[in-house]
């Protein structure tokens, strides 16, 4: 298999038809988990992993699955990707998998990484495949990045704290401070703040759009 | 016959769903037994982590997860013992009473019923209000170390605005409440119990 990335995938996904942004999928992991940046990589890295997979898997399989049972084995082939996803985060990244525990098993009905079944994979060989849940993974984490950025530094006045979770003792001093003596906005960190953040960053997109039409 | 035709029987897809099923819990399987062991050492270092904070490394000399005795067949008391006497106990306290689910904390006790230490393991309380009683946000959990029933009467284990000697924070009363409750609890417990856990052998 040639590692080359299709630049029309691959911006598809980014951008054009962004799973958060443009297809509104996946909100619910997308909202609860965005607080901080980590928190957001972290569930950014398991979903674009379970996406490549079952993406892969499906492709695979595309021309055994019959039409009648196919969305029976797809939730089957997503639930063992994702409940092996699980056993490898809680073995080697339990501080994280604190963290994240109770999301991990949601992505299962993370409506991105069916729908990228359906609607790719299915239809299309694996090279092309595999490319579609990175690119998938890939706008889905950005978009959990771009909403934890805004919400951590709104709520908390820092950006990348307990990054220690994921990468150790050495990102400890990884935590920037960016408005000092902040005194927190409660709201940025609790769920409506999530909402607010989210249209936001659609309204922007939508602004960007209208730019580069004219 | 071709894959076409054969797509469309029932056998078919009865068998090849099947075959995913077995496949699958195969797969579970085996991932399951490669990360075991792992997982459990996981939890047992952090459960010990957690011991340590509140039971000092001073006051033991055995292995905490070892030395456990069940009280009530629900409470698990950890025994920290030094050359063989029990010097203190810990265990873990739960309360229903705060703003958003359950609070569970450990608290470790001295055999004369002060407090060692305790941690908030486990909430769902409102962050950056609430969240105060973790030790990673504020110190206001260590404010309960030293304390026992016998420095301070049952009236003083409140928050300070129901007349107690704890602190509340601004904008969170009842999440404080729950856990000096809790506190308390824990340390009646361990009146009730002290002589069955001090003479466990």
């Amino acid at each position: 298999m040639k590692l080359k990335l299709d630049p029309q995938i691959l911006k598809n996904g980014l951008y054009d038809n962004n799973q958060a942004f443009v297809a509104l999928l996946g909100l619910c992991p997308l909202l609860a988990v965005s607080n901080t940046v980590i928190n957001s990589l972290g569930l950014g890295i398991a979903t674009t992993f379970t996406l490549i997979a079952s993406n892969l898997i499906i492709s695979v399989l595309r021309n055994l699955i019959p039409n009648e049972i196919r969305l029976p084995l797809f939730v089957l082939i997503i639930a063992c990707i994702v409940t092996i996803v699980e056993l490898l985060m809680k073995a080697w990244f339990y501080e994280l998998y604190k963290i994240l525990g109770i999301f991990i098993p949601l992505i299962v009905t993370n409506c991105v990484i069916l729908g990228r079944a359906e609607m790719f994979a299915s239809k299309n060989p694996p090279e092309k495949a595999w490319q579609d849940g990175f690119a998938m993974g890939l706008g889905f984490t950005a978009a959990l990045l771009l909403l934890g950025g805004m919400r951590e530094i709104l709520g908390t006045g820092m950006l990348f704290s307990h990054a220690d979770l994921m990468f150790g003792e050495m990102a400890k001093n990884w935590q920037i401070t960016v408005f000092k003596n902040y005194s927190g906005m409660l709201l940025a960190i609790l769920p409506p703040g999530a909402f607010i953040g989210l249209g936001l960053l659609i309204a922007l997109q939508n602004v960007l759009n209208e730019k580069f039409k004219s | 016959m071709k894959l076409e035709q054969l797509r469309t029987k029932l056998t078919y897809q009865t068998l090849l769903l099947g075959g995913f099923c077995l496949l699958g819990s195969a797969l579970l399987s085996f991932g399951d037994v490669k990360t075991k062991d792992v997982i459990a050492t996981r939890l047992a270092e952090d459960l010990k982590a957690s011991l340590q904070q509140v039971i000092p490394a001073q006051y033991y000399d055995n292995d905490l997860l070892q030395d456990t005795v069940l009280i009530n067949s629900e409470t698990l008391v950890y025994l920290a013992k030094k050359d063989g006497k029990v010097n203190a106990v810990a265990f873990m306290v739960t309360t229903n009473s705060g703003y958003s689910g359950a609070i569970q904390s450990i608290i470790g006790i001295d055999k004369e019923g002060k407090i060692l230490g305790t941690r908030v393991i486990s909430h769902a309380e409102t962050p950056g209000l609430g969240d105060k009683i973790e030790e990673a946000k504020s110190d206001w959990i260590l404010s309960f170390n030293g304390h026992s029933l016998s420095d301070l009467v049952e009236a003083q284990w409140k928050v300070k605005k129901d007349g107690g000697v704890f602190d509340q924070f601004s904008g969170a009363t009842i999440t404080p409440r729950a856990v000096v409750g809790s506190v308390y609890q824990g340390l009646q417990f361990f009146k009730q119990h002290r002589d069955e856990l001090l003479t466990n052998p």
